[in-house]
């Protein structure tokens, strides 16, 4: 029995992970829950939007790099996210104009939207290959950990490691500033609130002088924000790769709908509860119960519910429990 | 111009452009573009049935067409005696028991009262079946696929005809199919897009990651054919005496018959589905599927069973997509689950059903040769074009170098440009519904 | 099938994909027609009304409707007469194949929705008249939003006029009770300090008890100088505090006179009324 041990083994291989890439699927999540919620569809490009944003600040961190910009212990490519923000603010209010804005002036029915949706992901995706290749990018730079196993281990002579990597840090403060930044604007800002009328009763927001075109161009503006952010946050954990983050889009997808489509915490909780089912389901647990379980009675197998290779399984299974039983999802969403 | 001359313009003219790809590049290139071009029709016409009759909203094809690829390995390997030794047994009692146990907690939902006890009892259930699960499944896993694992390590198939995979196919994906439905498909509304999405990216995760069923990553290649193999027509006086009267060298010759053989099958495939789709619209049951679609509410004061209805045109439209992808991996002799991309096998398919005309079969199976056209002859065009446009700048050129690198990547965006385009200028697509 | 290709969704009805909820029906223009002065007449005038949805059959035939300053005025008539279409019409929410609407001496009739709230109007819709999954203060707030200037003032008259709202100004307005959530409607419409308030059917629904309390506090949003143009379920009722009453049947005017006149009319009560 070894229980401070075991804590720590949990914190470093399931709390710390689970927490950042649960950060990172949140903040997807509300892009994906705002378009829901306002244009009324489900956006298949979120995830080549992400990609997208990503990519420019990729190359902006690079071109920061080659004049020998950097942010001492943080990576530059935070320095670069503003310009990245702008870069995708920049692609999605010229997709709209020349692609979403038609189809709202024709008041076409969502599911169309959907399908337009799915031939500006074939374009933003081919936009990412065509510009910086389908291959992985590492673009991280500065400190690479806050916490270090071994000096973790030092000051507190435990024989279990905590590692905290400094990109899984700046997730996690990042996450927490914009998503409160996110909920300050809805909930108290004039334009928040015209854009939730919106969202709830579009022809009442209309009786009441809210201009939807102005709400739809907020809408677009936080979307390229949220999404670059969750997409740079994603790349600098883990690595850069456009056909990973078309892939994201499952458990993004899932993320959101499990928290209540169209629900912002609904949004963040979905994305937490999928980070930790994923993560706690596809770890293996041998070290765990081998520090918890009386001595002899130690597992010799590896004790992992599933193969890592299953972690869309997981996510999707949690889904599908969720809509069995609550078809709006946790947080009352707009579905059924 | 009347519409019927307009639409069989149109199909002469995809016709034309294999042609032309016959007489420009090599006839092998054409005959591959037609072959997947009627495959991609027959997925089409299946997601047709779908969107097109029902409106529903089904972006897991990719997950109905790799059902299909397994049929094929499942139906038409030799089986493995060694492994199913080893632990054939073992796994199937494992899988049975899953099943069980999935069983027995949906019985317990049903026939106990809500409340605690339930919640607790199926708990149970599922958790303490899962780790029986595991107990049986994991050794006889381990054992199967320890047996020869270069070259087999899976327990093989039936050995059975490989022409009697598609039909299994196309079971196999109504079997998927039945099941999603019956989950997704609600009362007022459903969630049949994510439940797709998902189930299609879990099946690839099966494939790739269950050795015992299907090698997984490591493919099963030499996958039994329905025509022989261009090695034996070589090798027969006759085919050579043959083809040599009309001036053909027998290596070409063999691989064109082949190739052609595969055409002639596919076509009669592509034109009995075609035919029944066209039967099943006209017929009672389609006309209530579309009245059923243009308003459901009516539909349903007259009694019609909008649900049931909808899992019924569901499981049929999945089932035709398992048949081309049992005839696709049986085109290409082999199983590679690593291939099963959701932008070449659900959205692809997709921009073919909207191009080609929704609702209308017919307008389905052109989009599909069009779009496979283009999507195979995109790539060398936009390399052509790259080439126009840089060839005055130097070779050594790094933009140069980039834009002629990413050339591959036009395809991806032409077929989203395609996509707009038809969708904003002919939304009712090339050839629309009646 | 629908005529419009993109409106076509094929009775699709997947939730994870699409959100139908709290959709707009009312097509959005920013470019308003113009407005040109047509002094005289009564406030607020929709005079000879023609017109239907669309491209769809005429519901309204030579149809009018007006309201004076300080009155209150009630469009009645039996199911389908097209009461409510005749409102939407005053509201520039339906084609007018000819007639006209005025307001304060400006004829409107060219204007879209958004315009003639901008110039004024206040409109309360039957169905969806509240923002449901917002507070009851957001509600006004949000009932204001044309406006730039200081709002406390307007929200402190609603609240004195409406004080269960006060009381439940942090709540959900879709929490509250039928009534309550009539009692929002009209507040929000009241926000933008409008000059004439339109409300159809504003009762519907709602208990008997309730629907009295309701028409004692449109007499008191008529008392503070706005003229009120209703359409009206419960006939009786409605004309007992009408100034002036409109019996439409078919789209067309069939009687008119002050409420008491209609009342007393004994075709009217004969026919509308039950005896």
């Amino acid at each position: 029995m070894d229980l401070l041990n075991a804590i720590v083994a949990i914190a470093n291989y399931v709390l710390v992970p689970a927490i950042s890439y649960g950060s990172q699927l949140a903040l997807g999540a509300l892009g994906v829950t705002l378009i829901y919620g306002i244009l009324r569809f489900s956006n298949f490009a979120h995830g080549d939007t992400m990609a997208f944003g990503t990519m420019v600040t990729v190359l902006v961190t690079w071109w920061f790099q080659s004049l020998g910009v950097s942010f001492g212990p943080l990576p530059t490519a935070l320095l670069a996210l503003p310009l990245g923000i702008l870069g995708c603010m920049a692609l999605l209010l010229v997709t709209d104009r020349a692609v979403y804005r038609f189809y709202r002036q024709q008041k076409a029915k969502p599911v169309i939207l959907v399908i337009v949706s799915m031939g500006v992901m074939f374009i933003m995706n081919g936009l990412v290959r065509f510009i910086i290749g389908p291959d992985d990018q590492r673009f991280s730079d500065g400190a690479r950990f806050i916490i270090k196993a071994r000096e973790f281990k030092q000051a507190t002579g435990l024989s279990e490691g905590l590692a905290i990597k400094t990109t899984q840090g700046i997730t996690i403060v990042t996450a927490v500033v914009v998503v409160a930044l996110l909920f300050w604007f809805l909930n108290r800002t004039r334009t928040g609130k015209s854009m939730r009328a919106y969202s709830d009763n579009e022809d009442l927001a209309l009786l009441s002088g809210i201009n939807p075109e102005r709400v739809v161009l907020y809408t677009w503006m936080i979307v390229a924000a949220l999404a670059t952010i969750a997409g740079v946050l994603y790349g600098l954990d883990k690595s850069f790769k456009p056909f990973v983050y078309f892939q994201l889009l499952l458990p993004i997808f899932a993320s959101a709908i499990v928290g209540g489509l169209g629900n912002p915490i609904g949004a963040i909780a979905g994305g937490f509860i999928i980070a930790f089912s994923e993560v706690t389901i596809t770890y293996a647990w041998k070290k765990v119960l081998g520090y918890l379980m009386p001595e002899g009675l130690q597992p010799e197998g590896l004790v992992q519910l599933l193969s890592t290779d299953y972690k869309f399984a997981v996510s999707f299974v949690i889904l599908l429990i969720v809509l069995l039983f609550r078809p709006t999802g946790l947080f009352r969403g707009k579905a059924v | 111009m009347n519409e019927t001359v307009k639409n069989v313009g149109l199909f002469a003219l995809v016709g034309a452009l294999i042609l032309i790809t016959g007489f420009m590049q090599s006839w092998n290139t054409a005959i591959l573009i037609l072959n997947m071009g009627l495959i991609s029709a027959i997925m089409s016409i299946g997601v047709n049935l779908q969107w097109g009759f029902a409106g529903l909203f089904n972006v897991g094809i990719m997950g109905f067409v790799a059902l299909g690829g397994l049929a094929v390995v499942l139906t038409s390997m030799p089986p493995v005696t060694e492994a199913w030794a080893a632990g054939g047994l073992r796994v199937l009692s494992g899988l049975l028991l899953g099943a069980a146990t999935i069983a027995a907690a949906v019985i317990a939902h049903r026939k106990m009262r809500p409340g605690r006890t339930r919640g607790v009892v199926m708990i149970v259930i599922l958790v303490g079946g899962f780790f029986l699960y595991r107990a049986v499944f994991d050794p006889g896993v381990e054992a199967v696929e320890a047996v020869n694992p270069a070259g087999t390590g899976y327990l093989g198939g039936l050995g059975l005809p490989v022409l009697l995979a598609w039909p299994v196919g196309g079971l196999l994906a109504a079997g998927a199919a039945w099941l999603i439905g019956k989950t997704a498909l609600g009362l007022r509304s459903d969630y049949l897009a994510i439940a797709t999405l998902g189930i299609a990216e879990i099946i690839i995760a099966v494939l790739k990651n269950e050795d015992w069923l299907a090698r997984g990553v490591k493919n099963v290649v030499g996958l039994p054919r329905p025509l022989p193999y261009e090695i034996e027509l070589q090798n027969d006086p006759a085919f050579v005496a043959r083809v040599a009267g009309f001036g053909l060298d027998p290596v070409t010759a063999s691989t064109l018959y082949v190739k052609l053989g595969y055409s002639v099958l596919f076509t009669v495939v592509l034109l009995i589905l075609l035919w029944m789709a066209q039967m099943a619209l006209k017929s009672p049951w389609g006309r209530m599927m579309r009245a059923i679609r243009d308003n459901e509410v009516a539909a349903e004061a007259m009694g019609k069973d909008v649900t049931a209805r909808h899992l019924q045109i569901f499981v049929l439209g999945s089932a035709i997509v398992g048949i081309a992808g049992a005839m696709m991996t049986t085109l290409d002799g082999q199983l590679t689950p690593g291939t099963y991309q959701p932008l070449r096998f659900t959205f692809l398919i997709w921009v073919m059903v909207i191009v080609g005309g929704s609702g209308n079969n017919f307008g389905a199976v052109l989009g599909a040769m069009l779009i496979w056209f283009l999507w195979v002859q995109v790539e060398p065009i936009g390399l052509w074009l790259l080439q126009v446009l840089t060839s005055g700048m130097a070779d050594a050129n790094p933009l140069k170098q980039h834009l002629l690198d990413s050339a591959a990547h036009m395809r991806l965006l032409t077929m989203g440009v395609i996509l707009l385009l038809v969708l904003r200028f002919s939304p009712r697509g090339l050839i629309p519904e009646k | 099938m629908s005529d419009n290709p993109w409106q076509d969704d094929r009775g699709n009805k997947d939730a994870s994909i699409t959100n139908k909820e709290g959709m707009g029906t009312v097509p959005y223009s920013s470019e308003a027609g113009g407005a040109h002065p047509a002094p005289g007449g009564p406030f607020l005038i929709g005079e000879a009304m023609t017109g239907g949805y669309g491209k769809g059959p005429d519901i309204l035939h030579e149809c009018t409707v007006a309201v004076d300053r300080g009155e209150i005025a009630v469009i009645v008539g039996p199911n389908g007469a097209g009461k409510s279409t005749a409102m939407k019409a005053v509201f520039g929410m339906l084609d007018l194949r000819s007639g006209s609407v005025r307001l304060d001496g400006e004829d409107i009739t060219d204007l879209s929705p958004q315009a003639r709230v901008a110039r004024g109007m206040g409109f309360v819709p039957q169905n969806n008249n509240i923002f449901t999954t917002m507070t009851v203060e957001e509600n006004l707030e949000m009932g204001a939003f044309i406006r730039t200037d200081d709002i406390s003032e307007t929200m402190e008259q609603v609240y004195e006029l409406f004080p269960i709202l006060r009381e439940k100004r942090r709540q959900p307005a879709g929490e509250l009770s039928g009534g309550q959530r009539q009692q929002v409607a009209v507040g929000r419409a009241l926000m933008t300090r409008p000059k004439v308030l339109m409300l159809d059917e504003p009762t519907a629904g709602v208990s008997p008890i309730v629907m009295d309390e309701l028409f004692d506090r449109i007499i008191e949003v008529s008392r503070t100088g706005i003229p009120i143009l209703m359409v009206e379920q419960n006939a009786r009722q409605a004309l007992e505090i009408a100034d002036k009453g409109y019996v439409l049947v078919q789209g067309r005017n069939a009687y008119s006179g002050t409420g008491k006149e209609l009342l007393a009319d004994p075709e009217v009560r004969k026919s509308f009324l039950g005896g």
